[in-house]
């Protein structure tokens, strides 16, 4: 029964997706919705991913230098590992689960909230289609979350590096050496391709939760909990598979 | 002029709507009553074609809805005015914003055209310096004012009020009644109020429909509705003491 439940929910997520893209709104109109998404969604992330990159670099730095203890292990691994958990994991993975938290939380209450208070109903009644209105302007803006990935992948390196050569682990240039080696730029477009991704999962997912939420605000909360679980089951499962896909 | 045929509307295996027929004419202010449960919302939603019937027909002056394409279904729509019982106006723009909300969505006016009229809108609905206050700033009277003023900012041909002065004090409640009335005669509307108030019953119900568990129990005007017999309607409609006295000077008066 739950699995039925669960089937027809992904089938309605799906539809869901279709309708999206059916009966445009105004050009005029939309354009503002954009901006009015980017602003929200990415100018508004910007200060957390910010914080969160550069001092997790920073700790990944420091747990990587003090559990290199053998005299033998070159002290530039610290630099090489912290690129490889920034880039490959940390940036796009992690930082995405925490969007699913801050973007996703927003993405749910709000369209929830015009749920029930009837303003999609409103939209609907006046012959707008609602899905295209309220979920195709944030899955536009998310087209620019790579650029938020992108500066994590920045501040995350930066933060190691800070912390490696302000700390007393390695020198500025051990740290720089081990940026370099072994360097696969394939790496990065496996990082944005599975950011890519994860955009798209962030602004439908979100949004179907709300969309679709029945009941007051009491059930608004628990739609914006619900939709936070699900975008990370999502965005877990879908990095396996590009992992699987892209770096077997 | 609104036409319904034979309205059926299933939900599962429970029947909310038995079949009901009747007619809602232009120029008047037509109101649905009933206790709670007796389907007047799911009537009004399907009305609206948030819900689709399960049989039965509703035509807009002629065309009928369900024999409709999907442009033909959105363009109608954009022909309907509709004031929800909590207003339902976008928390996100200013009220200005909110009543040119039609207008920029479906026409083609110019900035300047579209803002000449939301300030007449505004303006034949007594709203006063509340043009760029948000929903949140302002108070329930004034929201139903500005849900009014963008039901009929696009010039409709039917206006729909989900109990438009519910959670109002009495005086803002004839006020809205009033200025709903006056819109319909004005712009020549076909109105469709879903209402419990007894007050709009006797203040502009020129129609009423009486729903008792999804059939159409009764109908008549709030001048009929002071002498009918039907049980249903009485023991609704004077369900106070107060009304029970007003009917009876009424009747009184009458064979005087």
């Amino acid at each position: 029964m739950m699995l039925v439940r669960y089937l027809s929910q992904i089938g309605k997520y799906f539809i869901m997706l279709k309708e999206i893209f059916n009966k445009p709104t105004k050009w005029s109109v939309m354009k503002q919705l954009i901006l009015k998404e980017i602003d929200d969604l990415i100018i508004g992330s910007l200060g957390i991913v910010a914080f969160i990159s550069f001092f997790v670099g920073g700790v990944v730095s420091i747990q990587t230098a003090l559990n290199l203890t053998n005299p033998l292990i070159p002290k530039y691994l610290v630099g090489f590992a912290t690129r490889q958990s920034v880039i490959l994991e940390f940036a796009p993975t992690f930082i995405s689960i925490i969007m699913a938290g801050k973007m996703g939380s927003f993405i749910t209450s709000s369209i929830g909230t015009m749920r029930v208070t009837e303003q999609i109903d409103a939209l609907e009644v006046m012959g707008v289609n609602s899905l295209n209105y309220l979920v195709f302007p944030k899955i536009i803006a998310l087209l620019l979350y790579p650029f938020v990935i992108g500066l994590s992948m920045f501040l995350g390196i930066l933060g190691g590096w800070m912390a490696a050569v302000y700390g007393g682990f390695t020198s500025s240039y051990e740290f720089i050496t081990g940026l370099q080696t072994e360097f696969i730029p394939f790496h990065i477009a496996y990082a944005f391709i599975k950011t890519f991704s994860f955009a798209l999962l962030l602004a439908t997912i979100p949004s179907f939760h709300g969309y679709y939420m029945k009941g007051g605000a009491l059930e608004v909360g628990q739609a914006s909990t619900v939709s936070f679980v699900w975008t990370s089951v999502a965005i877990i499962l879908m990095n396996f598979i590009l992992t699987q896909l892209l770096l077997s | 002029m609104i036409e319904v045929k034979n309205i059926v509307k299933k939900f599962g295996d429970q029947t909310v709507l038995k079949g009901i027929s009747t007619r809602f004419e232009a120029g008047m202010t037509n109101l649905i009553i009933g206790q709670s449960g007796s389907g007047k919302t799911v009537f009004l939603k399907t009305l609206l074609g948030i819900h689709t019937p399960d049989g039965g027909t509703i035509s807009f002056d002629g065309r009928i809805y369900s024999e409709l394409s999907n442009d033909e279904k959105r363009a109608l729509r954009t022909e309907i005015g509709m004031v929800f019982q909590g207003s339902a106006l976008f928390d996100s723009m200013t009220v200005e914003e909110n009543v040119g909300f039609p207008l920029k969505m479906f026409t083609k006016k110019t900035p300047k055209e579209i803002k000449e009229r939301v300030d007449f809108v505004i303006e034949r609905v007594n709203l006063t310096n509340a043009h760029y206050k948000r929903p949140s700033e302002i108070s329930g009277g004034m929201q139903k004012r500005v849900a009014i003023a963008r039901a009929i900012v696009n010039n409709p041909k039917y206006l729909f009020c989900d109990e438009p002065n519910s959670g109002l004090d009495p005086k803002t409640a004839i006020v809205i009644d009033n200025l709903i009335q006056e819109i319909t005669k004005e712009y020549n509307i076909t109105t469709v109020i879903n209402t419990h108030d007894m007050n709009s019953v006797m203040e502009i119900g020129e129609k009423i429909v009486f729903l008792k568990n999804g059939l159409l129990e009764w109908e008549g005007t709030n001048k009929k509705i002071f002498k009918t017999a039907n049980e249903a309607v009485t023991d609704f409609v004077y369900s106070s003491e107060l009304f029970k006295r007003v009917r009876k000077m009424y009747l009184e008066d009458d064979v005087k």
